[in-house]
């Protein structure tokens, strides 16, 4: 980790997390003896908080520094903390103490990305594009290209047909195809690649490389090993909300197998 | 480099400057409020064509579809007619009385189903919020869109409800545009302060329904506003004659109904619901955007 701060003066970062945490509040449905209306009132009196409301360190205390052209992979095992501190990233979680600076706006795709079920992937097409903040006129010339890149129209005409019709793996790969079509300065994808097939993955992986070229960073979260080593040269390693490893891909990646088998 | 060593956070001075010197900003910074209504500007397209998909995506699954945005009103002043025109005959002191209950009905219509949707604006749309990067504001604002289509097929029917019972076209009728006007920036107001209110305390929403029933029984939509003349005096009588939604519904009454009842001369409710209209529109706008940074968090 120190050689990346000295490395500072050469290369222009794009994200600094700074001793980052977050913490999530849990207002959770009532649990027994908490549940009564009888306590609730008692609680508004007392002005006590909540006892369902529950509070979860998901980071606690994470620093590095993310460069310009850099694809940095998050590895780590389940809950530990690699969508969060994603989210925490793209500004859409606040952190509790530290601080997360960023070039431009940063862009979170992740498969949970949820647009209007009921509306054709076309229209999704456009809704999604003018949310990034397109123009009409910009949004019509990338549309052909959005559902061509996605490849939903491989089997028929999907790309008219509702998008509560279409596969988990279709609309991962539509949504994909829509983020992908910004030049985003900061891009975060959660998982998004590991949905689509194998011809996808590639096409996909392909435009994570595109975008890093036109001098962006990216950051991927992935179970698949094989996308991080594919698509990163620089793996970080979360466990438990802290940094176990920062370093070459290769390096992490096979400390985390070792910790993984054990 | 500015000396303000802290100490045993070395490191931490180190990115913070690092930071500053490359001129990246702090995730979660609020936008000031003339950069966000520029923002919000850059958005309008995406503020109609969500309000398009949300009409579409919710009456595509009907079989009838778009025919839903006239039937509704159709249907609601119907209810009204059967009840009060035919069951209970009620004439109250006005002479046209379904005219004056359905005028009545379709205008506080607008604001009622405005502020119960506005509410959900943020709470119902967390996946797109989580998703995407855009002025928060895009979503009551669309959400009032929405709702200005709707009453703009209300109106509709309104006027050929009101023709049908017997009111002549005059110059006054001009006076609808600008009523609905500035009713939909009241609304877009009450959107915007609801939805913030909606997301921060989800348990509003279980009281919205009763505070627009007391709303609409202080508005004078089911009886005429003499009713108040005749039982409350004093401070009372000037408290409920403020009423910004007895003030809209009156001044709608006065511009397409001859010889109406009214509360206030016309000139002084015009101030009046300019005034609300002002304070709520801009009010409401400022306090949603001081919650911006903290939609979908959490």
């Amino acid at each position: 980790m120190a050689d990346n701060m000295t490395g500072g003066d050469r290369r222009e970062p794009t994200v600094i997390v700074d001793d980052a945490h977050v913490v999530y509040r849990i207002q959770q449905s009532a649990t027994p003896g908490t549940g009564s209306p009888l306590a609730s009132f008692k609680r508004l009196v007392t002005g006590t908080k909540p006892a369902t409301m529950r509070e979860v360190h998901a980071i606690k205390g994470v620093s590095f520094i993310a460069y310009k052209g850099e694809a940095v992979g998050l590895i780590g095992t389940n809950g530990s903390g690699k969508s969060t501190l994603l989210r925490a990233i793209a500004g859409l979680l606040p952190v509790e103490r530290g601080a997360i600076y960023a070039a431009g706006q940063p862009s979170l795709l992740g498969v949970s990305a949820a647009l209007m079920n009921d509306l054709p992937g076309e229209r999704n097409v456009v809704l999604g594009c003018l949310a990034m903040g397109m123009t009409p006129a910009e949004v019509k010339a990338k549309t052909k290209d959005i559902i061509d890149f996605s490849g939903i129209n491989e089997r028929g005409d999907f790309s008219s047909l509702p998008m509560r019709t279409y596969s988990s793996g279709m609309g991962a790969r539509l949504r994909f195809a829509i983020a992908a079509a910004k030049q985003h300065d900061v891009l975060l994808i959660d998982e998004a690649l590991a949905t689509g097939d194998a011809k996808f993955r590639r096409r996909s992986e392909q435009r994570v490389r595109d975008l890093r070229a036109q001098a962006g960073t990216v950051f991927l979260v992935s179970h698949s090993e094989q996308s991080i080593r594919d698509t990163c040269e620089r793996a970080i390693w979360l466990e438990s909300g802290l940094i176990r490893a920062d370093g070459a891909t290769d390096d992490v990646l096979k400390e985390y197998e070792a910790y993984v088998k054990r | 480099m500015p000396q303000t060593a802290v100490a045993g956070s070395d490191t931490g001075m180190t990115l913070k400057e690092l930071a500053r010197r490359h001129g990246l900003s702090a995730a979660g910074k609020l936008p000031s409020l003339p950069e966000y209504t520029r923002q919000l500007w850059a958005y309008r397209y995406f503020i109609a064509s969500y309000a398009n998909a949300k009409v579409s995506s919710s009456l595509g699954k009907t079989r009838l579809g778009v025919f839903w945005q006239v039937l509704t009103p159709l249907i609601n002043a119907a209810v009204y007619y059967v009840i009060f025109g035919v069951i209970l005959n009620t004439k109250s002191g006005v002479d046209n009385f379904v005219a004056y209950l359905c005028t009545g009905v379709f205008i506080f219509g607008f604001t009622q189903s405005t502020v119960s949707a506005g509410i959900q604006a943020i709470s119902g749309n967390l996946g797109l919020i989580r998703a995407l990067h855009f002025p928060r504001a895009s979503l009551p604002l669309a959400i009032t869109v929405v709702e200005i289509r709707n009453t703009l097929a209300s109106l509709a029917v309104l006027i050929v409800i009101v023709l049908g019972f017997g009111e002549p076209i005059t110059l006054e009728w001009l006076l609808i545009l600008p009523i609905f006007l500035v009713q939909s920036v009241f609304n877009a107001g009450l959107a915007l302060a609801g939805a913030r209110l909606g997301s921060k305390i989800p348990d509003v929403r279980n009281l919205i329904p009763f505070i627009m029933r007391m709303w609409l029984y202080f508005s004078a939509v089911l009886y005429p506003v003499t009713r108040f003349t005749d039982h409350l005096s004093g401070w009372k009588l000037h408290v409920v004659e403020a009423n910004p939604m007895l003030v809209f519904i009156d001044l709608m009454r006065h511009a397409l109904m001859e010889d109406v009842p009214l509360a206030a001369s016309p000139t002084v409710m015009w101030l009046e619901a300019i005034a609300w209209t002002a304070v709520v529109g801009l009010g409401g706008y400022v306090y949603f955007w001081r919650g911006e940074k903290g939609y979908g968090r959490g």
